[in-house]
């Protein structure tokens, strides 16, 4: 059992109290959270669905402008998915201090390292988005790809740099183990959870762009090779193909959790939204059947549906985490309490203690004696000489050390001493000069 | 502090990092957003009023950069400031995050905004096509205009109030940040800072979308004698903006130092800080007044790369302006409440008489013995100095000791000891040491052990972190056992 104790590290929190209260900071983290992620997904699913098309279309030229049409969205979707992110990062930060910061220490070098592949990735997505028209033909026309590719590639990785951190955190008891960002991702479930993320992101963007593409005033200008009714059954198709995925992806993730946050009311809520999202599956291939005069009547109530299960499963895995980091939380908060209840006696005994009404002129010289040795030069010159400049005048002395000028080239200036206050001071001084001549006779 | 230490050896522990990030948002943030908005928007405008489709384009395509910067290093440095932060001082962030919460909250929202109507006011530029669309697109860039204002308006707040000792933990109001002497002088410096900066760069840029033709059509020419004269006139009024208000600024500051602090050495070391301020203000704001009389009178004596000489001496300006609140805040990190080490300062004397590492968590042992002496000056090292000191990299440890005690000497241990214990006197912008006299003791140890081998210190995010069982407490019952 003291091994067991032992690996789970139980750090002080901080003493500040939570700035609102801890249910309004959940709803935040929950909602804007959600927010957040859907333009993540379709930042990602977007990207992916671009390269996909555009190496179709090198065969068949529509679905190059339908890859062109989705670029044009995932510039805007990743601009929302950053600003979006703040949000939900200053709640993780505030309910999870302790965990979440520990988990971006440990994975350090990763999770600094976001901020020049997010930045590289959209300046790639940018290029790959403004050259679409330049870079059409030959060699030109591979190196676009490419730069979709490139894009693609560090949007895909990217996720798992957060994955890593979100997984780490709820899980203190491993954190021994941790060397670094790789080694954090044979850690926990890491891989179940990005195959969920990743097919929920096709998934959003095949939503996202069924109606988005295939809403009534969309421009079909660039897109004559499609009709609206058809692009409405592709994107469907998508999203209902890779949902059905999930029903294989998300037991995966649920079914690799550890078990420290599993409870009866995570199976409750979890299984809730799974029924949900066969109905939402069940609405969405009748949909697919409908003909093209009708597809697309149901949208809306698909996007509710859908609206519903992930919101029930981003509950779900908040209630998870709760749960999990239940036990480390008292921890923290007994020990934490423990250190100041300590604390504050200490402080109580140490302000009652008779305070020293004055300094002895040897206290006073610890000030400086890290400098001045009786007859070694230090970082300043040794008390032997400065008893033979001022012998007789501890004035001098006090005059020098309130503003100490430059005078040895080969020693740095002296630091002002005046917060030490002229009476003390010149104690100093006395003692210097005794100290100094004793050193001398030696 | 009581996280897994992220450290870089190489980089004064790393927090270069936080300082480049942050420097590199206030470079694009300044020119590029806060103000180069309202400057585009008003080309914008001209153009629509005096039917100049060539200004437009111009603007758009000046907006298009703008657009691009913004949105990708931009926005993302700005992130990076949250994820540097939570990394080298997770205990400030923290702390700070718990405290200005609603400022930091406004702030998000109005960056929403920010960033929507960005998108908006670009994407759509072009499908503004009849007078009735074209004077709400305007609207949309004056509204941008603000919303950006208003996010400096509002982080300068943060700042400001971070820096003022003693106010928060009284009051905890937001609004002495706006009664904060030094808030108006900043924020109008740093909005005519902006505009200065901004103009320079829609000068700068414009050189590039109106190059001669070969044809001998004049308009491109004409259209660059357009841009630099309104251009040399806005540098000149926000350069006398700039002037006024640095001056303003320079002049509050002593007040507020001689309030905030009367440590002799921080005011020595800042007075130089002062008089550089000083001089880089006339020298920058004489280059400016050069190069936009230049652009009054005749654009070819002001080449291209002549313009790069301003910008430059205006980065190094508010460089060295940001320098400023570095030197006000030592030692703390948060201002009489929490030392840049992350010690509270009611903890202060409870650690130096129990020893930090009893109280810490991430270290290997919590009694100094003289078997496990350098382990735990490491450890202290790392919970004490190692959030502005490296053992061997930047603002090192050898460095500091090999200035005082010479290079080519032994040093006196009991001297080292004595003068870490007594720093804080002499050195006015170190925290006291956080420890008992056995854990200075190691600490000394451990910094002879690198001076005699120097060694790479590595941080929690490649070796990972270490921890010895808590010290004796209330037995742990089974409901708060771990479990597994």
């Amino acid at each position: 059992m003291n091994a067991l104790l032992a690996a789970t590290p139980v750090p002080r929190d901080l003493p500040l109290p939570l700035p609102v209260p801890e249910w309004l900071l959940v709803f935040c983290l929950v909602v804007f959270f959600l927010v957040h992620i859907l333009f993540v997904n379709l930042m990602v699913g977007g990207s992916v669905l671009v390269v996909v098309l555009e190496w179709l279309g090198l065969k068949n030229k529509r679905w190059d402008a339908l890859a062109h049409e989705i670029a044009q969205t995932i510039t805007v979707n990743k601009s929302l998915a950053v600003v979006m992110g703040i949000g939900p990062l200053l709640c993780i930060n505030l309910l999870y201090t302790m965990q979440w910061y520990s988990a971006n220490a440990l994975t350090g070098h990763a999770w600094l390292l976001i901020v020049p592949l997010v930045i590289t990735a959209f300046l790639l997505t940018y290029l790959h988005k403004y050259t679409w028209d330049s870079w059409t033909t030959g060699g030109r026309k591979t190196l676009h790809q490419l730069t979709g590719i490139a894009a693609a590639l560090l949007f895909l990785f990217i996720p798992l740099i957060f994955l890593a951190n979100v997984n780490l955190m709820l899980i203190p008891s491993e954190w021994e183990k941790v060397k670094g960002f790789f080694s954090a991702l044979s850690i926990g479930n890491v891989l179940p959870r990005y195959l969920h993320f990743m097919a929920a992101s096709l998934a959003m963007t095949g939503l996202f762009l069924a109606g988005w593409l295939g809403r009534q005033g969309s421009d079909f200008s660039h897109l004559d090779g499609f009709t609206r009714p058809e692009l409405r059954r592709f994107f469907y198709t998508i999203c209902a193909r890779v949902t059905l995925a999930q029903f294989v992806l998300g037991p995966l993730l649920l079914f690799t959790l550890p078990s420290a946050g599993i409870t009866t009311q995570v199976y409750v809520i979890i299984f809730s939204g799974a029924s949900l999202g066969l109905l939402t599956l069940w609405v969405l291939f009748g949909e697919l059947k409908r003909p093209d005069a009708t597809i697309g009547s149901r949208y809306w109530l698909i996007v509710l549906l859908f609206s519903l299960v992930v919101l029930g499963m981003g509950s779900g895995r908040h209630v998870y985490r709760e749960a999990a980091l239940a036990a480390h939380k008292t921890q923290i908060k007994e020990r934490t309490e423990r250190y100041y209840t300590a604390l504050a006696e200490f402080n109580k005994a140490h302000a009652a203690m008779p305070q020293v009404a004055e300094q002895s002129p040897e206290q006073l010289f610890m000030n400086c004696a890290a400098c001045h040795a009786p007859n070694v030069k230090l970082v300043g010159p040794p008390l032997t000489e400065i008893a033979q400049i001022y012998a007789g005048n501890p004035d001098g002395i006090v005059a020098w050390a309130k503003a100490p000028g430059k005078k040895r080239p080969e020693l740095p200036q002296m630091p002002p001493m005046i917060h030490l206050g002229e009476a003390n001071l010149r104690k100093i001084a006395e003692l210097m000069l005794i100290k100094g001549a004793a050193a001398a006779a030696k | 502090m009581d996280f897994p230490s992220f450290y870089m050896d190489h980089l004064a522990g790393g927090r270069l990092i936080i300082g480049l990030i942050a420097s590199l948002h206030v470079l694009i943030n300044h020119p590029l957003a806060v103000g180069a908005y309202p400057l585009l928007t008003w080309m914008e405008w001209w153009a629509h009023k005096n039917n100049r489709p060539d200004i437009d384009r111009l603007a758009y395509r000046i907006t298009f950069i703008v657009f691009i910067v913004t949105t990708t290093v931009g926005a993302l440095t700005g992130v990076g400031i949250w994820l540097s932060t939570s990394l080298f001082a997770p205990f400030a962030i923290g702390s700070l995050l718990r405290v200005f919460f609603w400022g930091w909250f406004a702030e998000w929202l109005v960056f929403i905004s920010e960033v929507v109507l960005i998108m908006w006011w670009f994407l759509t530029w072009k499908k503004a096509d009849t007078p009735e669309k074209k004077k709400k697109h305007i609207r949309i860039g004056v509204a941008l205009s603000i919303m950006s204002w208003l996010t400096m308006a509002l982080i300068v707040a943060v700042l400001g109030f971070m820096m003022k000792p003693g106010v928060w933990n009284q009051t905890r109001a937001f609004i002495d940040a706006m009664t904060n002497p030094l808030y108006a002088p900043q924020l109008g410096f740093r909005t005519f800072f902006a505009l200065m900066t901004a103009a320079v760069f829609i000068w700068f840029t414009a050189f590039f979308f109106t190059k001669k033709s070969s044809s001998g059509d004049d308009r491109p020419w004409r259209l660059r004698r357009w841009i630099v004269y309104r251009m040399s006139h806005v540098v000149l009024i926000s350069m006398l903006g700039v002037f006024l208000f640095g001056t303003w600024y320079w002049n509050c500051v002593p007040e507020t130092m001689k309030a905030n602090s009367s440590v002799a050495l921080l005011t020595q070391e800042f007075m130089s800080w002062h008089g550089q301020f000083q001089s880089l203000l006339g020298w920058t704001v004489a280059t400016f007044v050069v190069i936009a009389l230049g652009g009054l009178s005749d654009i070819f004596t002001v080449p291209r790369w002549a313009l790069l000489i301003p910008s430059v001496m205006g980065i190094w300006m508010l460089g060295h302006f940001e320098r400023a609140r570095e030197f006000m805040r030592k030692p703390w990190v948060i201002g009489e409440y929490m030392y840049s080490n992350g010690v509270h300062k009611d903890e202060l004397a409870y650690l130096q008489s129990e020893g930090i590492l009893k109280h810490a968590t991430y270290v290997k042992h919590r009694e100094v013995t003289e078997a496990n002496k350098l382990e735990c000056g490491q450890d202290v090292f790392m919970l004490a100095c190692s959030r502005c000191h490296s053992t061997t990299g930047l603002n090192s440890v050898l460095d500091k000791f090999t200035a005082m005690y010479g290079a080519d000497k032994p040093w006196d241990s009991v001297g080292m000891t004595l003068f870490i214990k007594g720093m804080h006197q002499t050195r006015t912008f170190m925290p006291p040491f956080p420890g008992n006299d056995r854990e200075a003791e190691a600490l000394v140890a451990y910094i002879q052990q690198l001076r005699a081998k120097p060694q790479t210190l590595h941080g929690a995010q490649t070796e990972g972190i270490s921890f010895s069982p808590l010290p004796k407490g209330p037995a742990m019952t089974a409901e708060t056992q771990p479990q597994r």
